[in-house]
């Protein structure tokens, strides 16, 4: 492979990840956060298996494994906040979700 | 073989960039899934086969299938079947549909004109992958279990207490 997409691979990894930052910083809505939280996590992988990709060593996939038991582990737990949230507040706006307690 | 690289790219970033900006939830999550199916392509043009079939099986199989579970969960009732007619139409799903088309044909192009498989240099196989993450990412798989439990016991915890509290707006969950 050329030498042009192992760099270019690096930049659109990070602009998935402004992206998904930006979703996480503008959306007030629980779920979109969480689907944020994932771009972020994807992006990460990206960046990784890019640079797994630029060595030629397995590495890179290796972590991408293990970004996505941790992205699986996080949607599960997240998902069911989401769920608990809904229930007790009848809203998934995180501005309403500020009493914690009760 | 740039190009197909930057029109993968170009389909995941307008992808992502439709999803984050999306009102609804569901259009969010197809444009999502279309980003996704992309970054898979970019995983096969670097020439990382094996994440690029977990890509589309775990991330845009089963974490999106939790996603759509719970947006399922949140919409019951009768005005539900109302705007599902209403997603059904082209307008909604036009947008994913021309950019998963797009990055069919480039998997199309490459089956048949086995671009995608003169890799070389980058090129990293399955197998190699799993000698190291059984060799020396050993420790690693083994906290990585222990983070999916920590995820199930959490989840089934919340769930429980889901079925369980009174005082919730929907009583309609039975016993947990």
């Amino acid at each position: 492979m050329s030498g042009i997409p192992l760099q270019s691979g690096l930049v659109v990894a990070g602009l998935l990840f402004g992206l998904g930052a930006a979703g996480v910083l503008f959306r007030r809505d629980l779920l979109f956060i969480l689907l944020s939280l994932e771009i972020m996590t994807n992006a990460a992988g990206l960046a990784f298996v890019t640079a797994g990709a630029l060595w030629g060593r397995p590495d890179g996939q290796v972590l991408f494994i293990f970004i996505l038991a941790v992205a699986a582990a996080e949607v599960a737990v997240g998902l069911a906040l989401v769920l608990w949230l809904y229930r007790r507040t009848g809203t998934l706006d995180v501005d309403r979700a500020n009493r914690l307690r009760g | 073989m740039d190009y197909a690289f930057y029109i993968a790219a170009a389909a995941a970033l307008a992808a992502t960039l439709r999803a984050i900006t999306a009102s609804h939830a569901v259009h969010a999550l197809l444009y999502f899934i279309v980003s996704l199916l992309a970054v898979a392509v970019i995983f096969l043009l670097l020439g990382a086969h094996f994440a690029a079939a977990l890509e589309v099986i775990v991330y845009a199989g089963a974490i999106m299938v939790l996603f759509i579970f719970v947006v399922m969960m949140l919409n019951p009732g009768p005005r539900s079947v109302q705007r599902e007619r209403h997603w059904l139409r082209p307008r909604i799903w036009a947008g994913p549909a021309v950019l998963a088309a797009v990055l069919a044909a480039e998997l199309v192009y490459f089956a048949a004109t086995g671009a995608g498989r003169s890799a070389g240099a980058g090129q990293v196989e399955p197998a190699e992958v799993g000698l190291a993450l059984f060799g020396p990412y050993l420790l690693g798989v083994e906290m990585a279990s222990v983070v999916l439990l920590a995820g199930l016991v959490g989840a089934y915890h919340l769930g429980w207490h889901l079925g369980r509290r009174p005082g919730g707006r929907e009583t309609g969950e039975g016993e947990a």
